[in-house]
């Protein structure tokens, strides 16, 4: 039996069929091209991207007199603060990360095509009407603390869904990485962002299920008694750490993956310290097991020397080593620079400011967990969520400069690059530092108004606000970069950047098969190694 | 200009398929891992009381009406490591390009996977609880609802590699093992969950 089945979006290839929107529409949507239902995945959490940053911007408006101001009733305060999380977590990293991987991976491989393509397309749809569902339910007062007992049962229906599409990209994702590689190429030189691809896939795969079985509960109990769990008021007390840390780090690793493949072919050079990358990459699911034992491990050094240690060792487990293994990676790949003769580019700026916008909320996240800084229940927390989220946007935006060429067969323009990523660190830094300062000021999470404090609330909250409104003309920005590059940009060479790995030894954009023949492949750089110039390239 | 890189020679198949169960496998096995983690979450806390004689202390968890069928549970938890076995021959069967008892096997498999389900609707009946009779019922309800609607999965999957090797695939061996993987993932979650759903409560 074959699973990758060559003829992948035969369909597409089909000609004399007209060239109308809606043929072409449905072409686009019975595709099973890997890089097509990835940028179906892209386009629709950049979409998300947009979508989320308004909420936001209108939350920091709303939270700059929180007293007096009332854009929103209490009810409606709840709902969109729920749907601003899912939309953060899985509306936009989750689908954003999860669809480069699918677009790239099987490229990087060296591979036809993307392990069970069909499922991979089952995932996009399966994800998409999970979130316009929980979308439709929250618009309706369905959402977590809802009192519209059918669309809470929708809110659910749609979250599962939503991550069930998520869990079957994953399996693609991984299984591809697992058994669709180049010949030689054996897993420990496996490109890094698919090595990323593949830790971040199967750390899904473990998490997620765990919400699954979560919601089965919640669901049960809100359509019968509502005596195990009190309907739709316990949901975020169950389900909430799914739109939060460590859920966000399970996705991050994709990111970071993209800045350890980036930062080499940016240096010119062979990565000196491949095998720590790899490591470090592994190191930060340790956060995983924090998703599935559904607890905050907190320091707490108030007791004796024994509880102390007894809430050091499982704090640095699920929180220290996520860190380490984000500050590994972020300063491994960037040594490779020292090595080399790098020009910055875009895609290099976008993802390595972004990387370090995640390095911040790590750090965040490491603080918000020492139980002595009081920082449980604060908006500092929601700053977390916020550099983690925006942070992984840019390096998605990154990636997609980066990968441009084989998507769509363009290079986007540099100088405009460079200014969307500075126009991108303003916004991530200014939308959520604010929130760490009121989080020190005990501004509570999750609450757009009546609370009060002391200190400049209308400061930190309308700066958060202009951050998300820096995000939305950051997103904007790119996306109209991309789309006049698609319709006015010269045709890119087939490797513009003298990249490293397999995707840069065939055509841009790349063919429906991705490679006419399998090739072998014996290092992690098989494409720098066959270049006429030598074992090392100087860009 | 493409970079030309030194041609390989077809590979045979990585096991698509089994490495793609192993994975599904460990998703779904997280999915009973965790219902049965908020299962002791809930029993840990639910309320206690102390006995009319004041001598013992009673948690209000599985209330004292419900009588839990111990021989249905005990069956079944039997019958999955038959079904393990049959789908383990099957995947013998398939090494040998045997299709008659492959084909047996699977059957076997189907059937046995069909009776366990039979179980469960004994055990629905002889307990006679309703969804909405207390917390404990639901959360019964469900945690054992997920793993019957996986066991539904196996016998699909027993059903699809039985017509698969009736129609002659007699290069099916993957799809087999699969069959056999799931199956004793199947039984590695069940053991888990009649541990602490049945015999612990």
């Amino acid at each position: 039996m074959t699973t990758i089945d060559n003829p992948v979006g035969a369909s597409t290839q089909a000609q004399g069929f007209g060239s109308s929107f809606v043929i072409a529409l449905g072409k686009w949507m019975t595709s099973s091209d890997h890089k097509k239902i990835g940028r179906l995945f892209i386009g629709c959490a950049l979409f998300t991207a947009v979508s989320t940053s308004i909420i936001g911007a209108v939350f920091g408006l709303e939270r700059m007199s929180p007293a007096q101001m009332d854009i929103f009733d209490g009810d409606a305060a709840i709902q969109l603060i729920s749907l601003y999380r899912f939309d953060l977590v899985l509306g936009l990293l989750a689908p954003l990360f999860l669809g480069i991987a699918l677009a790239i991976v099987p490229l990087q491989l060296g591979s036809r095509a993307i392990a069970f393509p069909r499922l991979a397309q089952l995932s996009f749809w399966s994800w998409l009407f999970g979130a316009l569902m929980v979308a439709i339910a929250i618009i309706g007062n369905g959402g977590p603390g809802g009192g519209q007992a059918n669309l809470v049962d929708l809110y659910l229906l749609g979250v599962a869904l939503a991550a069930t599409g998520i869990l079957a990209g994953s399996l693609s994702v991984a299984t591809s990485v697992l058994t669709a590689r180049a010949p030689g190429m054996t897993l420990d030189i496996v490109p890094a962002f698919s090595w990323g691809a593949l830790v971040g896939s199967v750390a899904s795969l473990l998490t997620l299920p765990v919400a699954i079985g979560t919601i089965i509960y919640l669901y049960v109990d809100n359509t019968h008694a509502k005596v195990a769990f009190g309907g739709s008021k316990a949901i975020d007390d169950h389900l909430g750490w799914v739109f939060g840390q460590p859920m966000t780090i399970v996705f991050i690793v994709i990111a970071l993956g993209v800045l350890a493949d980036i930062a080499p072919v940016t240096a010119g050079v062979r990565q000196p310290q491949r095998p720590v990358v790899l490591v470090g990459l592994g190191l930060i699911t340790t956060a995983v097991l924090g998703a599935a034992t559904q607890s905050t491990h907190m320091l707490d050094w108030s007791g004796n020397t024994s509880d102390i240690v007894k809430s050091a060792i499982p704090f640095l487990i699920f929180n220290g080593l996520p860190l380490l293994g984000i500050f590994v990676v972020i300063a491994i790949s960037l040594l490779s620079l020292k090595f080399g003769s790098p020009k910055v580019s875009g895609a290099f700026a976008l993802a390595s400011l972004g990387a370090f916008m995640i390095l911040v909320g790590a750090a965040g996240n490491f603080v918000a967990h020492i139980q002595q800084a009081n920082l449980a229940g604060t908006a500092f927390n929601e700053g977390v969520t916020v550099y983690f989220a925006f942070g992984g946007l840019l390096v998605g935006l990154g990636a997609l400069a980066h990968w441009a060429p084989k998507l769509w067969g363009r290079v986007l323009d540099e100088k405009a690059l460079l200014g969307l990523s500075a126009l991108g660190l303003l916004g991530t830094i200014a939308s959520s530092f604010p929130l760490f300062i009121a989080g020190f000021a005990n501004q509570p999470v999750d609450v757009v108004n009546g609370f009060d404090y002391d200190g400049p609330i209308a400061l930190w909250n309308g700066i958060a606000g202009i951050g998300n409104i820096l995000i939305l003309v950051t997103v904007i920005g790119f996306v109209a970069l991309l789309l006049a590059a698609i319709r006015n940009g010269a045709q890119a060479s087939d490797d513009p950047w003298n990249g490293h790995s397999l995707e840069w030894a065939i055509p841009s954009p790349a063919p429906l098969n991705n490679f006419e023949a399998l090739a072998h492949v014996n290092s992690s750089e098989p494409v720098l190694d066959a270049k006429p110039s030598g074992k090392e390239v100087t860009v | 200009m493409t970079i030309a890189l030194p041609a390989a020679p077809q590979t045979a198949p990585r096991r698509q398929i089994f490495v793609a169960t192993a994975l599904a496998c460990a998703s779904a096995f997280m999915i009973i891992i965790g219902m049965v983690a908020m299962w002791m979450k809930f029993r840990a806390g639910a309320p206690t009381r102390d006995s009319a004689d004041g001598l013992y202390v009673i948690k209000d968890w599985l209330p004292a009406s419900i009588t839990i069928p111990e021989v249905a549970a005990n069956v079944m938890l039997i019958t999955f490591p038959v079904v393990a076995l049959m789908a383990q021959w099957a995947s013998y069967s398939a090494k040998r390009r045997d299709s008659q008892h492959r084909s047996l096997a699977l059957a076997i498999c189907a059937v046995l996977g069909i009776a366990v389900v039979n179980g469960q609707a004994a055990i629905y009946a002889q307990m006679e609880i309703g969804l909405a009779d207390g917390a404990y019922q639901t959360m019964f309800y469900a945690i054992t609802g997920a793993m019957l609607l996986l066991v539904v999965g196996g016998i699909a999957f027993s059903f699809v590699a039985l017509f698969r090797s009736v129609g002659g695939r007699e290069d099916d061996t993957d799809v087999v093992n699969s069959h056999a993987l799931y199956w004793y993932f199947l039984t590695a979650a069940f053991t888990v969950l009649w541990f602490f759903v049945y015999v612990q409560k």
